[in-house]
């Protein structure tokens, strides 16, 4: 009995205590972002440091609540803090007008600088962007930085060039794929460590501010958020976080003065160079933003077009010989073409991708392109040599046996017999190969390809919204997919092989 | 008359099976040889080793150019009946498209499908099929025809006509190997019958002699179950 009520008054205190434990104060970022920002500790990837790490922290410990850390990545933050999947979101954020249009953000916590960095041996070369005509100049999708080069393509000649990460812009950079990167002044420091031989110009291209940014309904949450910010650069604790990190400098203070100085929820301080897209809400923005980019759209589709035919052609091409290889061949041969089946169908298509432009990049230095052409036909290759190896032993063993007591040869045999009869055969198959890789290759996008699927996504982080991005660029998929579904149904109709 | 085949102690083993054990056969021009024997007592694979599809262990085969006609036709699917006829003259013999055309089309006229030139396998009836694998067969123009089972597929009156074309074959001066279960059949069109079982020739000579006082025991049994298949049918 004693033990019943020991037990129960246990419950009950541990039900107290949980209803009375603050809810954690869940924030995200992204920690491939890395250090100075949010970088995991490699010993425990499930705890994260970083000057926003504790910027987070700090906020969370005024609000009265444990800080939860949820990973993002970096360029699905907007649509992650407008879904609610988190209270509020820091990364490296920037504040651009679409993303104070599209949700609650709050007074900015640091100003940056965008700056360019060279090869050394470029250095007194390439001091501006001007200097960079037809030029390859890097830096990450989806930011401030990348309208910037945008705007340059235009006014400078440049040619700008979008990555994923920050990290492999430097690298390419100093293995001279490209020939200078544009991105914050924290990114090229770290950067400069890591590699030699690049040299930083100091003077900024543009100024750009980091911010918090909570779900768009949450003001009254980024009100509480802004009045902590504003407390914590007034008692130092921010500029103590900065100082830790080493990313203090004289620009803050300036900056701090200018957000006390404001009351309420400030706009974008102002900014030489101004960026970002249209400044006005509604379908207006939205109309004229789809008029800006739809040019740009139908660019990529016709890349995502180029590609995807070039590389089918590849993989057809390979893809037969693999086949008439593994029917044909000895042992050996079929032995090694059976490992490369299984090797390329075993692993995924963004390793091959990741290897072939970066990983080979210190024995030959392939154009993106040519990269993406390869590691996409090459891939696809395996999966088109066992459609057409199974095609092949299709055809009845009877007509082989024909054709030899005809007089062909194996190869008269294989061309006018066996290999238009496994075509038909294999026909459908291919179709549907083709509309998969038509939609795979937007992996390329990490390899610095611009297609169809990441200009929609640098068209939707910059209206802040994916619903009419989405849409078009779903529309043009299917544009270029159905005609092709359409003609293989001409052709099998035409070609209807007798069911064996 | 000199043989069109000579067959001499023809030997094949698979795996531990022995096909053939020895068997002697001879064709002249002009003859309508028929292979008879129940089920596995080798008589496609005679006709596959002198075709040339198989390597036997032992035994020598002497023989010019044979053609071949499957029991299931194996034509080739995706061409015409007449581009199935035309195929081997103009990529093997190197014969003109022109002159490989007409001939495929005397071909298919002889043996009845004329009409059926441009129709795809598919399209073709059992017995056109086979008559069109005929005419491919031909095309290259083998002093040696061997048919599978050519009987197999064809109603009573179908038969006859191809009774009919046989003989014609054998009467421009070719030698005929053909297998059969068709005792009817091979009474009425061949020249001579020969019994094969367990991988040996055990009786051979004129069908309606050999048919209608068969000497060996395979040979009675072969016919008990030929009367057997007919009563049930």
């Amino acid at each position: 009995m004693r033990l019943v009520a020991a037990c129960l008054g246990t419950v009950l205190l541990m039900a107290t205590v949980h209803a009375q434990a603050p809810a954690p104060l869940r924030w995200g970022g992204d920690a491939e972002g890395g250090a100075p920002f949010v970088e995991a500790d490699p010993a425990d990837p499930t705890h994260v440091s970083g000057f926003d790490v504790e910027i987070a922290e700090l906020v969370a410990a005024r609000l009265g609540r444990p800080a939860q850390f949820i990973q993002v990545a970096f360029q699905s933050l907007d649509q992650s803090a407008k879904r609610g999947d988190f209270d509020m979101g820091l990364s490296g954020i920037e504040d651009i007008p679409a993303r104070r249009q599209s949700l609650a953000a709050s007074v900015p916590y640091y100003e940056f600088r965008e700056v360019m960095t060279v090869r050394r041996s470029d250095g007194d070369r390439f001091r501006t962007l001007a200097d960079l005509r037809g030029q390859r100049v890097a830096t990450l999708g989806g930011t401030m930085a990348y309208d910037l080069l945008l705007a340059a393509e235009h006014t400078h000649g440049i040619i700008a060039v979008s990555y994923d990460e920050d990290v492999h812009p430097y690298s390419d950079l100093a293995n001279g794929r490209v020939d200078a990167v544009v991105l914050d002044h924290v990114l090229a420091e770290r950067a400069m460590r890591r590699n030699t031989g690049l040299v930083t110009h100091g003077d900024a291209l543009a100024i750009g501010h980091y911010i918090i940014i909570t779900a768009p309904e949450n003001t009254a949450f980024r009100d509480r958020v802004d009045a902590i910010l504003r407390e914590a650069m007034r008692d130092g604790t921010l500029e103590r976080i900065l100082r830790k990190w080493q990313v203090w400098n004289g620009d803050q203070p300036r900056l701090y003065e200018r957000v006390l100085g404001t009351s309420g929820t400030p706009g974008t301080p102002a900014t030489p160079g101004t960026l970002g897209t249209s400044g006005t809400l509604g379908t207006p923005a939205t109309f004229a933003s789809l008029q800006l980019y739809l040019p740009s759209l139908f660019r990529a589709a016709l890349m995502t077009l180029a590609l995807s035919c070039l590389a089918m052609a590849l993989a057809v091409a390979l893809g037969s010989l693999i086949a008439i290889g593994r029917v044909y061949g000895d042992g050996l041969t079929r032995a090694l073409l059976t490992a490369y089946v299984e090797v390329m169908r075993g692993t995924p298509v963004l390793l091959q991708l990741f290897v072939i432009y970066y990983g080979l990049s210190s024995v030959v230095r392939l154009p993106a392109f040519i990269a993406a052409l390869l590691g996409l036909g090459l891939n696809y290759a395996a999966y088109e040599s066992e459609i057409y190896r199974s095609a092949l032993e299709a055809v009845p063993r009877g007509q082989l046996d024909a054709a030899r007591i005809l007089g062909f040869t194996n190869l008269q045999a294989l061309r006018l017999i066996r290999a238009p009869q496994a075509f038909r055969i294999a026909l459908a198959p291919m179709t549907n190969d083709f509309v998969a890789l038509l939609k795979d290759s937007s992996l390329v996008s990490v390899i610095t390809v611009v297609e169809l699927t990441k200009q929609t996504q640098i068209f939707a982080t910059n209206i802040g919204s994916w619903l009419l991005p989405g849409l078009l660029c779903a529309a043009i998929y299917l544009v270029m997919s159905l005609p092709l579904g359409y003609l293989a149904r001409r052709l099998e109709e035409r070609w209807r092989m007798p069911s064996a | 008359m000199t043989a069109t085949l000579t067959v001499r102690g023809l030997r094949l083993t698979r795996g531990t099976r022995a096909i053939l054990q020895g068997v002697n056969l001879d064709a002249e021009a002009g003859e309508i040889v028929a292979l008879m024997g129940l089920s596995g007592s080798g008589k496609t694979t005679i006709l596959r080793v002198i075709a040339g599809l198989e390597t036997p262990d032992a035994g020598e085969i002497t023989a010019g150019k044979a053609g071949m006609v499957f029991q299931f036709h194996y034509l080739f699917e995706h061409l015409s009946a007449i581009d199935n006829v035309t195929l081997a003259p103009r990529h093997v013999q190197r014969v003109s498209v022109a002159d490989a055309r007409t001939r495929a089309q005397q071909l298919l006229d002889q043996l009845g499908v004329g009409h059926r030139a441009g129709a795809l396998p598919r399209e073709l009836s059992g017995g056109e099929a086979q008559r069109v694998a005929i005419a491919r067969a031909l095309a290259v123009d083998p002093p040696l025809l061997l048919l599978d089972e050519p009987t197999a597929s064809l109603d009573p009156a179908r038969k006859h006509d191809l009774g009919d074309a046989l003989r014609a074959l054998a009467a421009a001066g070719r030698a005929l190997v053909m297998t059969s279960h068709d005792d009817d059949f091979v009474r009425e069109h061949a020249t001579r019958v020969v019994v094969l079982a367990n991988g040996v020739v055990v009786e051979e000579g004129d069908p309606k002699v050999v048919l209608q006082r068969p000497q060996h025991a395979a040979t009675r049994e072969l016919l008990q179950m030929e009367r057997a298949r007919h009563g049930v049918q």
